[in-house]
């Protein structure tokens, strides 16, 4: 390699690993720019979620609907595509010792992705283009927001094409020996899985978008959700797979976690690539024209194995911090390793509970709502943003602002400021999120339904009248959105002010105890299993989930006869 | 384990499941044209697929 391009390069005095600078830059900027949008979508969550309160009511009708629009949009989109093209970058780039194929073409990326989100916020904030994300036709919003929308899909898969060109250049120039690292596996799960969503939404908007300019007459309204979940689902589990492998990523710096089986955990993600798309039939159990066969095939038989792939990862990402712990002495009873935790340690924290609650939360909520009888219960009802609170905000966002913590030591060289602030962080917000994640689902499972504004129907012809106990849940729930935004403030104040204020770190490795340290560089980037299955905690957490799970579902299906009684 | 079974093993032939694995290539064919045809051909031929009314 030619001086100039030894040039690009430093060494991260924390991992040894080497770290080529214009990636770094695109990492640095993409994250920024995910937490401005996450902020922006946060704060419309807020007046939602006020909104839905009955004693607060904040906003009227159609800004209430201008509001759930920007908020589905910022965050479920914008915050979560940024910060994965940032992911993308590190786990190819950084993990493998490699330069970023072609830092020109991220830039690219990066400023289609910008010019698409911002173009689309016009749009939406304009007030005619009230269709909330899914924007099912017939209902049509101005041109540019679905412009917006395609710019920034077209954005994200040049981002997508630079990471698989940087594996490429990483495997010619020989920057690694042998497999990746499961980290960047589970970063190529979800370049694969990015690939599919962005071709399915490219087939649908872009004739979404000549329809709504008169250059087409009809979009078949089934179609429409046919293909366009074909997206919105499959982006879902881009960001199953990267927060997954963030788990891995933190578990292996602040631990030195190992995996406990590679091969496992690489068939796990075997099973998103194969399957986890398929489920995105879920959202369509209750559309009559689709067949039982499609349905069924496509929910049940193909969905189980990917939520085994996901049940495999609840199981080894646990157990492989077991197998650090109890390698450092850790050993006494069932979960001194667990108590012994870096509990302050907000990266730590914050990946630990988004494990937990996305499993408890997301995932089982998930599995009940994607059988396909027991969601004739909670379809269309808050039950679902309950469910996808627990997955997308509970999980995703949660693991996404953990890693932050050591993102920012690594690629911005700064130490984190406001220490006391960070380490209440992730408990604020995971108390704040399991709160509008149980109420939602609450009151869904009382028939409140979703996306309403007045939850009372005081206008219809036919009155509703609910139990009080959705009333009291739809006020828990403010309360608690209340609590999830200071958790998301916090987030926000923390990381911004490490970045202008943090003392700067310089080619010096961060201070120990901050938590920032990152002491065991070799498992990140590295093949290799922790080699022992002797971890009755992480067997006796398993149980405690299976058994929740198990019960919940039949609870479910004992509802559900209640509705139909068989006599 | 791995990690010495590794670089012991140079000369063995590499298992078939991890020549899958270490390419991303396949990975990406597979996940794509998977869901393709499984769940938008099939979905949007269902949908084609209902009568029209008179
Ligand atoms: C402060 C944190 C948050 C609060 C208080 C909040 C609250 C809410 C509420 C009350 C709804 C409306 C439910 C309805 O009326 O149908 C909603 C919808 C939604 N939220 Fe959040 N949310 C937060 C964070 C997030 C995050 C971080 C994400 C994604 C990463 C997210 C994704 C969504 C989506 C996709 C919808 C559905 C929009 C639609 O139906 O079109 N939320 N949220
Ligand atoms: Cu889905």
């Amino acid at each position: 390699m030619s001086a100039s391009a030894n040039a690009e390069f430093r060494t991260c005095p924390e991992t040894g690993l080497k770290v080529h600078l214009p990636a770094e830059k695109l990492i640095k900027v993409n994250a920024v720019t995910a937490v401005i949008f996450l902020a922006v979508g946060g704060l419309f969550g807020l007046l939602v979620a006020l909104t839905r309160w009955p004693a607060v009511h904040l906003l009227p009708a159609d800004l209430f609907y201008l509001a759930l629009t920007a908020h589905g949009a910022n965050v479920l989109l914008f915050w979560i595509i940024f910060f994965e093209m940032a992911v993308l970058y590190f786990a190819s780039a950084l993990l493998l010792n490699s330069r970023l194929a072609t830092p020109a073409w991220g830039w690219v990326g990066y400023w289609l992705m910008l010019v698409g989100a911002v173009l689309a916020n016009i749009a939406v904030l304009q007030g005619d283009s009230t269709v909330m994300f899914t924007s099912y036709v017939p209902m049509k919003a101005a041109p540019h927001f679905y412009l917006g929308l395609i710019v920034f899909a077209v954005g994200a898969l040049i981002g997508v094409f630079v990471f698989f060109a940087t594996l490429v250049v990483a495997k010619d120039e020989n920057t690694y020996e042998g497999s990746v690292p499961l980290v960047t596996f589970g970063a190529i799960t979800a370049a694969v899985i990015a690939v599919f969503t962005i071709v399915s939404g490219a087939i649908i908007l872009i004739p979404t978008f000549l329809w709504s300019i008169g250059l087409i007459g009809y979009i078949d309204p089934l179609v429409y959700k046919v293909v366009w979940w074909g997206m919105g689902h499959s982006s879902q589990q881009i960001n199953v797979s990267a927060h997954v492998a963030v788990w891995y990523a933190i578990a292996a710096l602040v631990l030195g976690a190992k995996p406990l089986s590679e091969k496992v955990s690489r068939v796990a993600f075997l099973f998103y690539i194969l399957f986890l798309q398929l489920a995105s039939a879920h959202h369509l159990l209750a559309e009559p024209g689709m067949s039982e066969g499609w349905k069924v095939f496509n929910t049940s038989y193909a969905m189980y194995l990917a939520v085994l792939g996901s049940m495999i990862h609840g199981l080894t990402v646990p157990g492989s911090i077991e197998a650090a712990q109890r390698e450092k002495g850790y050993t006494h009873g069932a979960f001194e390793w667990l108590r012994k935790a870096p509990w302050g340690n907000p990266a730590f924290a914050g990946m630990f509970l988004s494990l937990v609650m996305f499993g408890f939360l997301g995932g089982i909520s998930g599995v009940v709502m994607g059988t396909e009888q027991l969601n004739l219960l909670m379809h269309n009802t808050l039950y679902v943003p309950g469910h996808f609170h627990g997955t997308v905000v509970a999980g995703t966002t949660l693991a996404f602002m953990a890693v932050t913590y050591l993102l920012v030591p690594l690629i911005f060289r700064r130490g984190l400021v406001l220490n006391k602030m960070a380490q209440w962080q992730p408990y604020l917000f995971a108390i704040g999120v399991t709160g509008i994640s149980l109420f939602m689902m609450g009151a869904g499972t009382l028939g409140v339904a979703r996306r309403h504004w007045d939850m009372t129907f005081s206008d219809a012809v036919v009155s509703v009248s609910y139990p009080a106990g959705a009333f009291l849940m739809m006020g828990l729930n403010g309360v608690f959105a209340v609590l999830a935004t200071l958790g998301g403030i916090f987030y926000i104040v923390v990381v911004v002010a490490s970045i202008l204020y943090g003392p700067k770190l310089g080619d010096k490795a961060a201070p120990k105890p901050a938590p920032a340290a990152a002491p065991r560089p070799a498992a990140i980037a590295s093949y290799g299993s922790a080699g022992t299955l002797k971890l009755p905690g992480t067997a006796i957490l398993v149980t405690v989930f299976f058994v929740a799970f198990v019960l919940y579902y039949y609870v479910n299906w004992k509802y559900l006869a209640a509705l139909w009684p068989m006599r | 384990m791995t990690d010495t079974a590794r670089s012991a093993g140079a000369a063995e032939p590499i298992p078939f499941m991890q020549r899958i694995l270490d390419n991303p290539f396949i990975l990406l064919f597979l996940g794509v044209s998977i869901p393709a045809v499984l769940y938008l051909m099939w979905g949007v031929m269902e949908v084609a697929s209902i009568p029209v009314a008179q």
